[in-house]
């Protein structure tokens, strides 16, 4: 089966077809576009797709209103989400034996986050996952996934979001440092619903996350939001996809990272295509990565691709750099130690986008999580020597 | 009482044809107590010398000495010179995303003082400092200057300096872009800054339309890296008559003659 929307007429390399058949998607050599950022090597035999029974361990906090429930992979296609567009993906439809739905019928409209705690065992503890999150019409809701602990994990994550729904979707890898995780986020906006999503990428040795957008209808927003904070050696790769297939519809994209320690290396990719029907839409996306020590590599690649020019505005803007030194200066005229200073920049940084997520007990796990990060950057040479 | 002492300031930045000397000995004693202005030409180096005593690490001081009761300042960082009680309110201040006033505030404060701020006081006390500078107490939830119109990134300055209260307050282009409310509502902040009596004040400004408000003990004309010529308050109601002419035109002739960079 083929994802219609993905498939309609964009032969962009970029963007092989999406597809359930593992077949369809063969195994990368590492050299292809999307794959040649990705140290394969680290993605522990995932390719290879060895079945296995494991389960993350679920805490499931749930309001009135929500439905979970065990599906068959057969019913999970049926409910129509985007298709899988890579070989992880496809793999992980293939191993999960069966789906989870978490559905919030028509009109619902939650009064508390739905939150899922997903916590891994170990790193050896391979893990195939598949989630359908289905947002009745008109229904409001809030869902946060948080990823705990260590395991070797892929999933394939399909959003479909009723005509007039308001969805926040927030995934955080919290990873410990030794974990993976692949996969793909495919998101679908029914007409006038109205989505933000919000990703947070902490832990892990390798995170490699595709997500991917289209519109069921006119009139769909997205407002994608996300971290990353790369320690040495950590891979941490967001692939995002913006397929603009309807006409009036919005999106807004803004990736920041930090990087600190030798060989962290993160990758943002921001592909946004805007169809020939897709007049009158709007979008934006942007990535700022902050380089905190040396020995670090961040890739940034935005890209559009623009078939109509009968639309309201289309941009995108990548910056990489070390710290502003002005605002070092600043910070340091008032007394406040240049260790201190740096932290609170990085501090700043992330909580201009934490801020916008709209969860007060999430915002402030966030951001202490990110105060971790800090502290351990603290003995490691600094990426602006003042005076220098 | 302290003093704040620079002698024969010489100060370069670096450009693409390599260093360019901008101050070319300053001399300059402030005592606590004591308020200074210091008016001149565009470009001529004032806010040069603001930076330099703050310590900006574009500006590189090729020879001379700053100290603070006899102690070097210039061997400082940016930080030790803040907590050592210099302060600088800058013509342009910076932007910090993300940061808010309120954090900002504290953050500052624990590190000036040693110890953080009892949180009772603290929270009246950032309140009492926007109130006095007519700033709305939103703003203490505001990011660091983002969005702040160019006389509320002024009256942010003011309302540190009062909270931090240093020994030295710099001043440079305070005055600039402010209406007339907002002139009159820093100008009362500085003096009330000076009115504890052993705070010295350098004020660096374009008009005499503040020291209409702040009544200088001495006024500085500063010219092409040097301070050109000092007199009382009335020298800047002659400055405002005359213009900066005469001493742009015997400045360019001493340079012209070929003196030596470092006397
Ligand atoms: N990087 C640089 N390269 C070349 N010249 C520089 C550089 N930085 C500063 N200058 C020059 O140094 C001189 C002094 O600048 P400064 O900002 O100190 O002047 P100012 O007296 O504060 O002027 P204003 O009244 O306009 O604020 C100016 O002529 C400026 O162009
Ligand atoms: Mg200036």
């Amino acid at each position: 089966m083929t994802s219609p929307a993905l498939s309609g007429g964009i032969a962009s390399h970029l963007h092989p077809g999406a597809s359930y058949d593992v077949a369809h998607h063969p195994t990368p050599s590492g050299r292809e576009e999307v794959w040649r950022f990705t140290p394969l090597k680290r993605l522990r035999g995932l390719l290879e797709g060895s079945p296995s029974a494991d389960d993350l361990d679920w805490d499931v906090q749930a309001p009135d209103g929500v439905r979970i429930s065990q599906i068959s992979t057969a019913d999970a296609i049926d409910l129509g989400g985007p298709a899988p567009v890579d070989r992880l993906a496809a793999l992980s439809v293939a191993n999960s034996g069966g789906a989870v739905r978490l559905h919030v019928p028509d009109g619902t409209e939650l009064d508390a986050p739905v939150r899922i705690r997903l916590r891994g065992a170990t790193p050896e503890q391979l893990v195939w996952d598949h989630l359908v999150v289905t947002i009745g019409r008109s229904a409001q809701a809030t869902v946060v996934l948080e990823y705990e602990g260590s395991a070797t994990y892929s999933a394939m994550v399909q959003v479909l979001v009723g005509d007039g729904a308001q969805l926040q979707l927030a995934r955080l890898q919290l990873w410990d440092d030794d974990a993976v995780h692949t996969g793909h986020v495919g998101l679908r906006i029914g007409r006038d619903a109205r989505v933000r999503t919000f990703s947070a990428s902490l832990g892990g040795d390798l995170v490699r996350l595709v997500e991917t957008t289209e519109y069921d209808g006119p009139g769909g927003q997205l407002e994608q939001l996300g971290l990353y904070f790369a320690d040495a050696g950590q891979h941490l790769e967001h692939r995002l996809f913006v397929d603009h297939n309807a006409p009036h519809t919005r999106s807004n994209v803004d990736y920041r990272g930090a990087l600190q320690g030798l060989g962290a290396h993160t990758v943002w990719i921001g592909d946004v295509v805007i169809r020939k029907v897709a007049e009158g839409i709007e979008t934006y996306e942007s990535n700022r990565n902050l380089v905190l020590t040396d020995g670090c590599r961040a890739d940034s690649v935005p890209n559009l691709e623009i078939e109509t020019g009968e639309i309201i505005g289309a941009g995108h803007a990548s910056t990489t750099g070390r710290f502003d030194d002005l605002q070092l200066f600043y910070l340091q005229s008032r007394g406040i130690p240049v260790d201190e200073a740096r932290r609170l920049v990085v501090h700043g940084f992330f909580a201009d986008i934490v801020r916008r997520l709209g969860v007060p007990e999430i915002e402030t796990r966030l951001m202490a999580a990110v105060e971790d990060e800090l502290v351990r950057s603290v003995g490691l040479p600094p990426a602006s020597a003042v005076g220098a | 009482m302290a003093t704040l002492d620079i002698r024969d300031l010489h100060v370069s930045v670096q450009t693409e044809d390599g260093a360019k000397e901008i101050l070319r000995g300053v001399d300059l004693t402030v005592r606590s107590g004591e308020t200074h202005a210091i008016m001149g030409p565009n470009g001529s180096g004032k806010s040069t010398l603001a930076y330099s005593v703050a310590g900006h690490p574009k500006y590189q001081v090729t020879s001379g000495s700053v100290t603070l009761d006899g102690v070097d300042v210039l061997d400082m960082t940016v930080d030790e010179r803040a907590r050592a009680g210099l302060f600088l309110a800058m013509q342009y201040p910076v932007e910090v995303p993300g940061v808010s006033v309120s954090n900002f505030l504290r953050t500052a404060k624990t590190a000036i003082d040693g110890e953080a701020p009892k949180l009772r006081t603290w929270i009246k006390d950032v309140n009492t400092a926007l109130d006095k500078m007519s700033m709305d107490r939103d703003f203490a939830q505001r990011n660091v200057n983002e969005g702040f119109s160019g006389g509320e990134k002024k009256r942010n300055e003011i309302m540190q300096l009062e909270l931090l209260n240093p020994r030295f307050a710099i001043l440079d282009e305070t005055d600039s872009g402010l209406d007339i409310d907002a002139l009159r509502v820093v100008s009362e902040g500085v003096n009330r800054f000076s009115a504890q009596g052993d705070r010295g004040v350098l004020l660096i400004t374009h008009y005499t339309r503040i020291l209409r408000y702040i009544t200088p003990d001495y006024v500085h004309v500063f010219v092409a890296g040097r301070i050109a010529e000092q007199g009382g308050a009335e020298l800047a109601e002659r400055l405002e008559a005359e213009g900066y002419d005469r001493y742009v035109r015997a400045g360019s002739g001493a340079v012209a003659v070929g003196e030596p960079a470092s006397s």
